[in-house]
């Protein structure tokens, strides 16, 4: 800087205002950033004048330093409201920029779907789970012992002959696929300790066409309670529970009498559907009974100690009348747009 | 069991109001379930008509119709074209007149037809419903009817009754009839109930040798335990099946034959107890009950000749077989239009040869059902009298002291019924009276002693075994509305099973991460089996079944995989083209050479021994569950703004890490060979050493095979192996909150050296300063060798106790080079 100054009440007007047009008049970051090492890097004459103040006699250094500080509070704070509106106006039309259309913005996240049967069983197993009972498996492909004999079925029990169940080659070997989940009855009951408590989904097997009611592979519950003094009554108690647990508080159980080998006396249930969409109606839901002393025998307990009862419902008829689908094979084909329709609800 | 209402009234008080659907109520209510109400489907005007005049008239068409003159007891006859010739001028005929609807449905109308217009219909006993005749129409007379003009022909005939439809389960037999059906309405109701049974008086027969002969009894019980002959001679051939009994036969589902078998039928609907008539004449001597010879046959009335098995029970005379027991007649002693001397059979056999009589000939009859389910045995002599009498009544027969009385059944075993007992079992407090007025009530014996009951159940019943078959008579008579509602208290559970709940997580984790889960069949066919094993030289083995559906795709499946390609196929044929597929389930893997089942089953109702029992578990082939997932089309759609990305092997790795995540486990992935698989896109997946699955893309050449795009993406894992070698819990380690150093790593190697094991070198070399590293980069071309890659690795090192100089990372980094160099030849890129 050639020209020497001295720090006057003009020389610090004039600095300033020259720094405060200049900062007025940059429209963007980098204009103000430009202006501000101009008006008050190190060589702008605010700068200049400051550092004259170390050289002004000791009577004057107070006024004199008052006038230059604040002129230089002025154009910082000058700056700063600039550098305020800048960036606001700079962010607004950013975000201006970036503006999407909402309504289509791309999706990089496929929607998945469990099946609803597998959610079915579930939810029903939990039911059960959360009163204290277990969750008991068995295989699909089973020895004819556990399907039938331990279960009471007679050796020339019709439901033994070819039309119903799939035998595995040779027919000899006594494997089959199991027709009924029941005989997981009889492994829970050979394997746990007394009292047994428990439910057992699963996949079973019968030798039906597919239609729009069969399926030749489809899926059950049942529910096995072995304990000292239980009785039918406790099996429609236990059932209740289940259908109001599943259909809501105004639900209810009816038992028919029926027959099954594996239970006497045995019942056919019928649900109370209060909620259907049709209105409320009977449902023909499962059947059920006191387990037949037989096999309790087969798993070498004593009838005369324990007793106690036995239920059996198919998920794919409850996934049918609970939501109202007339089609099973909907249920068998793996479309996806059907279990797609569930999500991760049933 | 089909039951004509009109029937079951004889029988039992029916409330005259009372509508089908009442009465089905009632049996529902002792457990008979409804399956539904048959009517004749006619409705009227259908009345009796006399022919007063007819007059041929030949047709172009060449048949001849007759235009009749009909009076249906109005003031004026009736016009109407016939194209019958089987009656004359006088004849009482059924007449359906205009409105009238007969089975079909077909309505009668008043038509233009042949040139006149036809006033109603001339009706034939097949356009009736009442059976197959249709070589004229229905001539009263033969009926044995002269009723009066104009009289409504459907109360006449029967034609307006109506019957339910029940089902009777395999443990009451004795419902496959009138008397016993009209007994549980009874037991239901409180009706008054007549036994049909004790309506004819006994009718006692000597002289016709019988004798039974079972030189193999099958599980130890004789054939034959009863057998009641009689005869009667005289019957007029030319006698037909009143309108009555036909109707109700053909309600109950029997189409009329002739008088002597329709009897036989009505007797067995009306009794349960099933009866045969022999022709007299045409049998050899003397009946013996026996057990089929090697080599033997017999020609059954359907004109069938049967091989005979060694178990089959025969009836035989001094010709040889003439009868399959229990399951049809023979032909050579059959009925014919020219009989007149009949013996009649009413005989008991034993339930198990029955059965399985019936299903080696493939003959389910109306017979073995009933012997099958159990018939009362004290009722054959009844029903063999019942016959006679019908005979003597209807068919015009004199009753003969010729026949024979064989009664070996023997007595039912009582069960003893503890005080108490109904009550502990069903949760009822029933009376004492309420215990033995029902069991009372059904017909059983009920005798007091110390302690409870000594009960004899009837001969009817031979389900009636032990204490419970009794608690459920009491139950189910006094109604099970009666049981209360009582939630039992279960002892502490653990909840789900570590497995359970991991197989649950597992597939809420792959739902969640955009995969569809799918419930596929497990049957396939040899060849995809062999498709889908690993090595082409290697079938897997498989487990066939004896009676596939399908016989094409007999086996079980041994891998999820071809299941999940099917489903796919199903959906791309329906458009759908971008899947992401799972399933969890078992599948059936026999080791090789290995032999399953049971040559012997131990028998129910006792625990079989742990040795036996351990067999049985033996017997049955492994059965492990998997997880399977397929990928195809896009992973992620074109979109604006958004190119598509096609699925692939990527998707199919993605997926193993979630699962690894969802069962919280590690599975690494190298290289891998699969027969179906391409051979450069195919990767190993293992647990440590142990080869858990396989991912990979499906070889091309199979895919157009199978009609699916070129990438198909799939992955199959064992669960159980998994779940299995998973941590049982998590051993976390603390986390640091000192600063971390990261750098960037570039080793330039053979292109063939797998990534992946570089990567594994680099963290182990790196030792535990090393807190993360990830292949970032793989670069080929300018600047790196020919036949080299550069892969780039970004490390992240942090020390636990204090801040890592750039200098320690630098070290700790210079350790993976070295340790890259000595096992991959790897250079640093500088």
């Amino acid at each position: 800087m050639s020209d020497p100054i001295s720090i006057t009440e003009e020389a610090v007007d004039e600095a300033v205002t020259a720094a405060l047009q200049a900062i007025a008049a940059a429209t963007t970051s980098l204009e103000l950033k430009a202006a501000r090492t101009a008006f008050t890097g190190e060589s702008s004459a605010l700068a200049r004048l400051n550092a004259l103040l170390r050289s002004v006699p000791a009577e004057q250094k107070a006024a004199l330093g008052k006038l230059v500080g604040q002129a230089r509070a002025r154009v910082g704070q000058a700056v700063a409201a600039r550098e305020g509106e800048l960036v606001a106006a700079e962010e607004s039309a950013r975000l201006a920029a970036e503006a999407l259309d909402v309504t289509a913005v791309a999706t990089r996240w496929r929607a998945g779907a469990r099946h609803p049967l597998s959610l079915l069983m579930e939810q029903m197993s939990d039911i059960f789970v959360a009163m204290g009972w277990e969750v008991a498996e068995g295989p699909e492909l089973e020895n004819e012992w556990f399907n039938f004999d331990a279960m009471n079925f007679d050796e020339d029990h019709p439901a033994r002959a070819m039309q119903d169940t799939f035998f595995v080659d040779p027919v000899e070997s006594h494997l089959l696929l199991r027709t009924h989940t029941s005989p997981v009855q009889i492994r829970s009951l050979l394997e746990r300790p007394l009292p047994v408590y428990v439910v057992a989904p699963g996949r079973v097997f019968r030798t039906d066409e597919l239609d729009a009611t069969h399926t030749p592979v489809f899926h059950q519950i049942e529910g096995l309670a072995i304990d000292r003094g239980l009785t039918m009554a406790h099996l429609r108690g236990t059932l209740e529970h289940l259908a109001r647990a599943m259909f809501g508080e105004d639900a209810r159980i009816r038992l028919r009498p029926n027959y099954f080998p594996f239970t006497e006396p045995s019942a056919e249930m019928d649900v109370w559907q209060p909620n259907a969409k049709g209105g409320a109606r009977w449902v023909e839901w499962g059947g059920c009974g006191m387990v037949n002393a037989n096999v309790l025998r087969s798993a070498g307990i004593d009838p005369e100690e324990f007793q106690g009862f036995a239920f059996g419902m198919g998920i794919e008829r409850t996934l049918q009348f609970r939501n109202e689908m007339n089609d099973m094979r909907d249920m068998v084909e793996g479309d996806i747009r059907f279990s797609q329709q569930f999500g991760m609800v049933v | 069991m089909r039951v004509p209402i009109s029937w079951l009234r004889e029988y039992v008080d029916l409330p005259e109001a009372a509508t089908p659907e009442d009465i089905l109520a009632s049996l529902v209510a002792v457990g008979f379930e409804e399956e539904d109400v048959h009517r004749f489907g006619v409705t009227g005007p259908v009345v009796v008509g006399q022919v007063l005049a007819f007059t041929p008239e030949p047709q172009s068409n060449g048949k001849t119709i007759n235009w009749c003159q009909v009076d249906v007891g109005e003031p004026e006859p009736r016009g109407i074209v016939c194209g019958a010739h089987n009656f004359v001028v006088g004849d009482k005929v059924v007449v359906s007149l205009p409105g009238a609807v007969l089975p079909g449905p077909f309505p009668i109308a008043a038509r233009t037809t042949y040139g006149h217009v036809s006033d109603g219909m001339i009706a034939s006993a097949r356009e009736l419903g009442l059976g197959d005749e249709h070589d004229g129409i229905l001539r009263l007379a033969s009926l044995g009817l002269d009723p009066a003009v104009g009289t409504d022909a459907l109360a006449l005939l029967g034609l307006d009754d109506v019957a339910v439809e029940i089902n009777v389960t395999p443990d009451r037999g004795y419902a496959f009839s009138l008397r016993g059906v009209a007994r549980e309405y009874s037991h239901s109701t409180g009706a008054a109930f007549r036994d049909p049974a004790l309506r004819v008086p006994p009718r006692e027969g000597r002289g016709f040798a019988v004798s039974v002969d079972d030189a193999a009894p099958i599980r130890g019980r004789v054939g034959c335990s009863v057998f009641v002959t009689r005869v009667v001679r005289g019957i007029d051939p030319s006698l037909a099946t009143p309108t009555w009994m036909i109707s109700r036969l053909a309600l109950a589902g029997i189409r009329s034959i002739s008088l002597v078998v329709d009897i036989t039928n009505y007797v067995m609907l009306e009794l349960g107890q099933p009866t045969h008539g022999y022709d007299l004449d045409r049998l050899r001597g003397g009946i013996t009950v026996r057990r089929a010879r090697p080599g033997e046959t017999l020609t059954t009335l359907d004109d069938q000749v049967r091989a005979l098995h060694p178990e089959d029970l025969l009836i035989t005379d001094d010709s040889g077989p003439i009868g399959l027991a229990g399951v049809m007649g023979g032909a050579s002693t059959e009925i014919g239009s020219s009989t007149t001397n009949v013996l009649v059979e009413a005989a008991n056999f034993d339930p198990v040869s029955i059965a399985r009589s019936a299903r080696r000939h493939k003959l389910p009859s109306e017979a073995s059902k009933r012997f099958e389910r159990g018939v009362d045995p004290l009722v054959a002599t009844a029903a063999a009298a019942r016959v006679v009498e019908l005979l003597v009544d209807l068919g015009g027969g004199v009753a003969d002291d010729l026949g024979s009385t064989l009664i070996e059944a023997s007595a039912p075993v009582s069960v003893s019924l503890r005080d108490g007992f109904v009550a502990a079992l069903i949760g009822v407090d029933y009376s004492a009276a309420e215990v033995e007025g029902t069991l009372a009530e059904i017909g059983a014996t009920v005798e007091r002693v110390p302690g409870g009951y000594t009960v004899t159940p009837p001969s009817w019943r031979p389900d009636l075994t032990d204490a419970a078959t009794l608690a459920e008579e009491v139950a189910r008579i006094v109604g099970y509305e009666r049981i209360p509602s009582v939630l039992p208290v279960a002892p502490p559970g653990r909840g789900l099973s570590r497995a359970q709940r991991l197989r649950r997580s597992l597939s809420t984790a792959l739902a969640a991460g955009g995969l569809t889960e799918v419930l596929s069949y497990p049957f396939l066919s040899r060849g995809t089996v062999d498709a889908f094993s690993p090595a082409a030289d290697a079938p897997l083995p498989a487990v066939a079944l004896a009676n596939p559906l399908d016989a094409a795709a007999p086996l079980l499946r041994p891998t999820l995989l071809p299941g999940l390609v099917e489903t796919a196929r199903r959906n791309l044929s329906r458009g759908l083209t971008d899947l992401a597929l799972f399933e969890v389930g078992t599948v059936v893997q026999p080791e090789p050479g290995a032999r399953y089942g049971s040559a012997a089953l131990p028998a129910g109702g006792a625990h079989p021994g742990d040795t036996a029992l351990a067999a049985l578990n033996a017997s049955i082939p492994p059965q492990h569950w998997h997880v399977g997932a397929l990928f195809l089309g896009d992973a992620i759609t074109k979109q604006p703004g958004q190119p598509a990305v096609p699925s692939g092997i990527a998707d199919a790795l993605a997926a193993v890490s979630q699962i690894a995540a969802a069962l919280g486990t590690r599975i690494t992935v190298d290289r891998g060979e699969h027969s179906a698989l391409h051979p450069g896109r195919t990767a190993r997946l293992l647990v440590g050493e142990v080869e858990v699955g396989v991912a990979g893309e499906l070889l091309p050449a199979l895919a157009q095979e199978l009609d699916l795009p070129r990438v198909v993406a799939v992955v199959e894992l064992d669960l159980d192996a998994l779940i299995a070698t998973a941590p049982a819990e998590v051993t976390p380690h603390p986390i640091v909150a000192m600063p971390a150093a990261t750098q960037d790593l570039s080793l330039i190697i053979p292109i063939e050296t797998a990534a992946g094991q570089v990567l594994d070198t680099v963290i182990e070399g790196a030792g535990p300063l090393l807190e993360h590293a990830s292949l970032v980069d793989d670069y080929r071309g300018a600047g790196v060798h020919p036949g080299h890659k550069s892969l780039t690795f970004a490390l992240r090192f942090r020390a636990p106790d204090r801040t890592l100089t750039q200098a320690e990372a630098t070290e700790a980094k210079n350790a993976a080079v070295a340790l890259a160099q000595l096992r991959h030849g790897a250079v640093l890129r500088e």
